[in-house]
């Protein structure tokens, strides 16, 4: 499979604090890479890399075959990056459905009625039909989560972000969320997953990726990285 | 299935009533000179035009985030435009309100190319440098009076396109027949602004500019174009808020830069209306015109205590009720004036139930 996402040597300070140090990694097409590391590592700050909304230092970020470290967020997303925020930024004024309306009809480029019955589908999906209508600032935590995937599958994205989408929900709706990321994923897009539920994250990923203080310190398969003593000892006191 | 077994629709019952209550009202609003008293028309006029600075702040800042002190530029740069082309060219002032709302849209430019580099308070205090830098220029403009300010001539008042008609339909004397004439205009241009307005809400662009609104970054991140949303807003509002100033001051007669740019007139009084209504909504400054009419009437006596009561009122209403008086209603009631919110509805209608059965 070729890599649809492909970082190159890429490095973010702020200040004297590097938080991303010279991170080389490939995703292939189709495959679910997921982003461990302790609070600090600079996971976050590499997904704003990947969308755009830091720019790097240094290095090179290719989507799609295609150079786009210079690319607004924007366009990053129109090309098919879509993202999740860790916490989640809901329009709070727009019902659930305008808000998966505003992200299908400018994440996709197309007008509100060739966009219906999609977003009423992803709404069906996520389990989130029947708060349609309501005003997003009054939902639960869970379905704030749920609705950060809603709003980024409205997108129609070829690679999906998600930033710690599990935290904070309890182990049923965990159980219930991640039935519905594996299904989002079977249909063939590319996931990347930051997660500190490290059992919803190794249920669904194919490749691990660890990063502690901005550098990568190991990337391969999950029971693999997972059993190495060097995750383990950054890991220690975490139950895996 | 999820195809088909779903419509999507805007309107509510208490949306129709009040489409047709608007109807009647604006019937009742365009007959208003046929039996209304001069300082009634006046009185009139006076809400109609601060609505829809109003409308074009509450665009700029409670749509777009783009919270500017500064639209008193626009106001007396229009209102100069009118001034001057009268004065310079004889342009009919019905004319020059045109006039007046292109100029404005053209100062737009450089001023938003300018303070879209500042953001929160420093965007705020760049609009208000920038309309003083436009205020004192215009007062060095000595075929419009300089620093003391001018009267429109005679001419372009008495033969004004309209006042005749006006003379001799109602058998009243020119200066009530102009009264009459600015009144129909800013109530045309009120109903154009909230019809606009609501409009441009119900599109997909008014859609973004809502989650603009309420959260930029989350906004971006689903493909919004942020920067082209301020660009609209902005040159919008000043169109409008140019035509509305030179309107304002054609029925004044006279104008001198303090009156044309006052920051307290043109964009105090005016946030006060929008915060006091209910921000980001298209009926909060239609009821914040009015509560700030009846307490500049009840006030009208009390010299600065009026200013203080204004201001500890507005201030009040941000600690206490940051949605406004429009918002205190709207969350008690539901009511919805203007529909613009997007439902989705099963067509079997089975939704309602759903809903009930979701955890709260």
């Amino acid at each position: 499979m070729p890599a649809i996402l492909s970082l190159k040597d890429v490095s973010k300070s702020f200040g004297a604090l590097t938080v991303t140090d010279s991170v080389t990694f490939d995703v292939p097409e189709g495959q679910a890479l997921g982003i461990i590391g302790p609070n600090g590592a600079g996971k976050s700050t590499l997904f704003n890399l990947i969308t755009g909304n830091l720019s790097a230092d240094k290095g090179r970020i290719e989507y799609d075959g295609r150079d786009v470290t210079k690319v607004p967020p924007m366009q990053r997303c129109l090309s098919g990056i879509g993202r999740s925020f860790q916490i989640p930024q809901p329009f709070d004024r727009l019902t659930v459905f305008e808000t998966l309306l505003v992200s299908a009809t400018h994440g996709r480029g197309a007008p509100e009625r060739e966009v219906e019955d999609d977003c009423a589908a992803i709404l069906e999906r996520t389990e989130l039909i029947g708060v349609a209508n309501r005003p997003s600032g009054t939902l639960t935590l869970l379905q704030r989560k749920r609705l950060e995937l809603a709003r980024a599958m409205a997108t129609r994205p070829k690679l999906l972000l998600l930033d710690e989408i599990a935290g904070g929900l309890t182990e049923g709706e965990c159980i219930a969320l991640v039935e519905t990321i594996r299904a989002i994923h079977a249909e063939g897009v590319t996931i990347i997953w930051i997660e500190h539920v490290l059992h919803a994250l190794t249920s669904v990923v194919e490749r691990l990726l660890v990063l502690d203080f901005g550098k990568i310190i190991g990337i391969g398969d999950p029971d693999e990285i997972m059993a190495s003593r060097e995750v383990r000892e950054i890991y220690l006191g975490i139950e895996i | 299935m999820a195809r088909s077994s779903y419509k999507v629709t805007t309107r509510t019952g208490a949306s129709q009533i009040a489409a047709l209550v608007a109807a009647v009202l604006l019937v009742a609003a365009i007959a208003l000179p046929t039996f209304a008293s001069r300082s009634l028309i006046q009185d009139m006029f006076f809400i109609l035009t601060m609505l829809t600075l109003a409308q074009f702040w509450n665009l700029l800042a409670g749509y777009g985030g783009l919270v500017s002190v500064g639209q008193q530029a626009f106001v007396g740069f229009g209102a100069y435009m009118l001034f001057g082309g009268a004065i310079l060219w004889g342009v009919d002032p019905v004319a020059g309100l045109l006039l007046a709302g292109v100029a404005a849209l053209v100062l737009a430019v450089p001023t938003a190319f300018f303070a879209f580099r500042l953001h929160g308070a420093y965007f705020a205090i760049g609009t208000w440098v920038v309309a003083e830098v436009v205020r004192l220029s215009v007062a060095q403009w000595k075929a419009v009076g300089g620093g003391t300010g001018t009267s429109l001539p005679r001419d372009a008042r008495d033969l004004m396109w309209g006042v005749q008609w006006i003379e001799s339909a109602f058998e009243v004397r020119s200066s009530e027949a102009r009264d009459i004439l600015t009144y129909w205009l800013a109530l045309a241009l009120t109903v154009a602004t909230i019809g606009g307005v609501y409009w441009f809400l119900r599109t997909k662009r008014g859609l973004a500019l809502a989650a603009l609104r309420d959260n930029v970054e989350a906004a971006r991140s689903v493909g919004v174009d942020s920067e082209r949303m301020k660009w609209i807003v902005f040159l919008v509002a000043a169109f409008g808020t140019g035509i509305a100033g030179a309107l304002i001051f054609l029925q004044n007669g006279r104008i001198s830069p303090d009156s044309a740019f006052s920051v307290i007139d043109w964009t105090a009084f005016v946030i006060f209306i929008v915060v006091i209504g209910g921000i980001g909504t298209i009926e909060g400054p239609i009821v914040g015109v009015l509560v700030f009419f009846a307490l500049q009437t009840l006030l009208a006596d009390y010299g600065s205590w009026y200013l203080m009561i204004l201001g500890a009122l507005g201030i009040a209403v941000m600690l206490f009720s940051p949605g406004g008086l429009w918002g205190i209603i709207s969350d008690r009631t539901g009511l919805r004036l203007f529909p613009i919110q997007r439902r989705l509805e099963r067509r079997d209608g089975l939704q309602q139930k759903e809903v009930e059965e979701e955890r709260p």
